[in-house]
This record gives structure tokens, C-alpha cells and sequence, in this order.
């Protein structure tokens, strides 16, 4: 016993390290709910790397099977083709409709704390649980672009996820042609003026100097200008384009912003939690 | 461990936090480069103070920079790391028995020692700080890039600002 704690006493430095380390680590983990689910899934990352591997060699066993199922069911499909061409009696329906127009509300609020130089940033704002803000609430900028989402809410400041955080995420689709994308920041390189569109299905041609839009999907109303197509050839290695966009929002002068307040998103959040649980 | 150390060192830790708080924090190089200053408090800290001190000097300026950065418990984390890596430099390469210097600056204890000792120190508490707020390992090449390129420009700031405070004492 005493020649243990003389051992311990002896190397202090290193156990004083493990224990404020990790009450260190703790605090990081347990404030981000984002980080405590990749702690659980971290592991998880390994192993699906690795199932990842295997399944291109089953995928390819496999290809004459799934083939011969597609082209049966593009069969199918298309004798239900022909078959629904013949009727015609589809009819617009104009329905009065007060509620949509009026779904969302713009609140302003003034950029108190900002910060580009981070991988994760924070905007902190002059608006609270006073002016009726609720954590997730989405957030634009007076002339162009989306800001973020609302992440935690006091009596009267608010925190913002800013884009240029690893966590937000906001779906958007070319103005041209309809093609659906999610935007994010700074896995390749970490300008505040550049963002990427990542999952663009790979049959579209996308063109440079196209407008990329919200759509509608994330608490952002749809249509709102986020910026405009800088690069479209980025090498990725999966199924999916990635396009390098150039924000119009331009972060180093962010003063204002503009809360939205979306009068549908309770009652879509309930509907959509009946769902089972995978996203 | 006399007033004036104390009340030095109290005064370095409120300067050091409020230029890197005001000044530092929206200060980059294309965002690959960004300088904590900071750590050049616990850098200097005295020779004498017991380590369990240290750590809960080093824990409490790592949860005041969390708080304004707005990242809970990373900067933590990294400045109790910084801390570890000190002590054990301090215990390989500094005889404390017949040793005077209260200080571990660039002016008592020369230019070499000083470099190796906060590149060193300074690449523990990078490394911490761009992992853990990074946190995933997809992005670990240029999370790696980003970490080199800000040690370098801490290193830098921090030696420059130790040659403008340069007292070289008589040895």
C-alpha cells in the first residue's frame, strides 16, 4: 500500500493529467449533443467502414441478380404507363388557403458575437425565449443567404449554429433544374466565402454560375438565394456530385439577421416524430 | 513565492485573455492559421508551483476561454494537456536543486530551451484543440494542416512577444 501511493505520489503529473483530461473531455461531450452521439458512434464508424468494404465485393456477386430485377420491374412500370396515358381527367382544384401564406414570420435581430475564424462558429444575438424563439428556429440574412439555426436560447440572447458549423446542415436545390443537395462547411477548406453542396444525384448538369436556393425541406422557407455554382468538379468517390457554391451572405459583416418563425414546424415536428426513428 | 510574482502573473493572465478574446479571436490566415496567444500565461508560469496548482490554474483558463468561445470543455482539455507536456519537459531538462530562475522565459533560460519547450508545449495543446473540436476523423488530413500552420503562427507570436519583453539577466 505505501509503495503504491509512492508510486502515485512519484508520477502525480501523469494522473492529475488523466483526471482533469478527463473531466475535460467530459464537458465537451456532454455539451454537444451532436459530439455525445458520435462518441457512441465512433466505434460504429469503424465497423461500418469496414462492412462498407466488403459489401463492394458482395455488390458485385450480386449485379446480375439485381439486373434482372430492374429491368422487370421497368417492365411493370411501363405497362402502367401506357395504361395511366389514356385517362384525362385531371383537374386543378383551387383551395383558399390562409394559413400557408402567412406560415412564416421574420423577427430582426442584431448580431451581438461572431466569429469566422473556427471550424465550429457561434453568432450570439440580441433576441430570446422573450421574443418567442425556440431552439432550432431557422435564421437568414437581410439581403441574400442563410445564416443558420438557433441552438440555445436565453431570456434575452439567442445562440446561433452559424453555417460555418460542422453541424448545420440545410437543404437547398439549383434554381435551373430542381436538383436537391445538402449544404455544408468546410470539410475541404474553411473560406467563409465557399460552401459545398454535398449528395447531388449524379445525372444532373449542373453549370457554373447557377443559383442555388433553399428548398423548402429544413426549417428554411423555400426559394431564398443562397448562392451561386463556383466548381463543379470535385473528385469524390462516392455515387453523389459535389459542387463548390460561393455564398452570397457574407459572414465577416454579419450585423443583422433575420429570425424566422415558422408557424407549421410544431405540428410538423410531431407528425414527423411518428416516424420510426431513421434519418 | 513572493507578492510580486503572484500579482505579475495575475495581471499577464487578464492581458493575455483579453487580447486573445478581443483581438485574436477574429484574427486568421485563409482560416488555416489561428493563434491562441493565451497559452504563453501558462507557459510562464513559475518553476515552484506544485503541479496540482497548475492543473487547476491551467483547467480554470481553459473553461474561461470555453466560455467565450462558446466551445464547452475543448479548451479545457487542451490547456490541461499543455500542462503535462510542461511538467514533463520541465522534469527532463531542468535540475531544480540547484536552480534559481523563477521563471521559465526566453530571457532566463535562452533562446533554444525556450523555442523547443513551447513548440513543443504548443503542438500538445493544437493537436487537443483541432481534434476535439473537429471531432470526427474525416477531415483528419486537414485538420492535421490546420494544426501545423496555427502552431507555427503561436510559436511565432509567442517568441516575438517574448524578444519585446526581453530582460536577459547577468548569468
Amino acid at each position: 500500500m505505501r509503495n503504491l501511493w509512492i508510486f502515485i505520489n512519484r508520477y502525480n503529473a501523469f494522473f492529475f493529467f488523466i483526471i482533469f483530461f478527463t473531466i475535460g473531455l467530459y464537458l465537451t461531450v456532454s455539451n454537444n449533443s451532436y459530439q455525445r452521439s458520435v462518441a457512441v458512434n465512433s466505434t460504429n464508424e469503424v465497423v461500418g467502414k469496414a462492412y462498407t468494404n466488403l459489401n463492394v465485393l458482395k455488390k458485385y456477386l450480386n449485379l446480375g441478380d439485381v439486373n434482372d430485377s430492374l429491368a422487370s420491374e421497368n417492365a411493370k412500370l411501363k405497362t402502367e404507363v401506357l395504361a395511366l396515358k389514356k385517362i384525362d381527367s385531371a383537374k386543378n382544384v383551387v383551395v383558399k388557403d390562409s394559413l400557408n401564406n402567412s406560415q412564416y414570420t421574420y423577427l430582426a435581430a442584431r448580431v451581438i458575437k461572431n466569429s469566422i475564424t473556427l471550424r465550429n462558429n457561434i453568432i450570439t444575438i440580441n433576441r430570446g425565449k422573450a421574443d418567442g424563439l425556440v431552439s432550432g428556429m431557422a435564421v437568414i440574412s437581410p439581403g441574400k443567404g442563410v445564416v443558420g439555426y438557433i441552438r440555445d436560447v436565453s431570456d434575452h440572447l439567442a445562440t446561433i449554429s452559424s453555417l460555418l458549423h460542422k453541424d448545420t446542415k440545410v437543404s437547398v436545390t439549383m434554381k435551373k433544374n430542381n436538383a436537391l443537395g445538402t449544404l455544408v462547411w468546410g470539410t475541404k477548406n474553411s473560406d467563409f466565402r465557399k460552401a459545398y453542396i454535398k449528395d447531388v444525384p449524379n445525372h444532373f448538369k449542373i453549370a457554373l454560375k447557377d443559383t442555388v436556393v433553399t428548398s423548402g425541406f429544413s426549417s428554411f422557407p423555400p426559394g431564398i438565394p443562397v448562392g451561386r455554382v463556383s466548381n463543379t468538379g470535385i473528385a469524390t468517390g462516392d455515387n453523389f456530385l459535389t459542387i463548390e457554391i460561393e455564398l452570397f451572405n457574407d459572414f465577416s459583416t454579419l450585423q443583422y439577421v433575420y429570425v424566422i418563425k415558422d408557424k407549421l414546424a410544431e405540428e410538423q415536428k410531431s407528425l414527423e416524430s411518428k416516424l420510426p426513428n431513421e434519418q | 513565492m513572493n507578492s510580486k510574482i503572484i500579482l505579475v502573473n495575475i495581471f499577464r493572465w487578464f492581458l493575455l485573455l483579453f487580447i486573445q478574446i478581443i483581438l485574436l479571436r477574429n484574427l486568421s490566415f485563409y482560416s488555416l492559421a489561428t493563434p491562441f496567444v493565451y497559452v504563453l500565461f501558462l507557459l510562464l508560469l513559475p518553476f515552484k508551483i506544485p503541479n496540482l496548482l497548475l492543473y487547476l490554474i491551467a483547467f480554470v483558463t481553459g473553461l474561461t476561454l470555453d466560455a467565450f468561445y462558446d466551445t464547452m470543455g475543448v479548451h479545457t482539455a487542451a490547456c490541461v494537456t499543455l500542462t503535462f507536456v510542461r511538467i514533463s519537459f520541465i522534469a527532463v531538462t531542468v535540475n531544480k536543486d540547484n536552480f534559481d530562475e523563477p521563471e521559465p522565459t526566453l530571457g532566463n533560460m535562452g533562446f533554444k530551451w525556450f523555442s523547443i519547450y513551447a513548440a513543443l508545449c504548443i503542438s500538445a495543446h493544437h493537436l487537443v484543440l483541432f481534434f476535439l473540436e473537429t471531432f470526427r476523423l474525416t477531415e483528419f488530413s486537414y485538420t492535421l494542416l490546420r494544426c501545423l500552420f496555427s502552431t507555427l503562427f503561436t510559436l511565432f507570436l509567442i517568441i516575438l512577444i517574448e524578444f519585446v519583453f526581453y530582460n536577459r539577466k547577468a548569468r
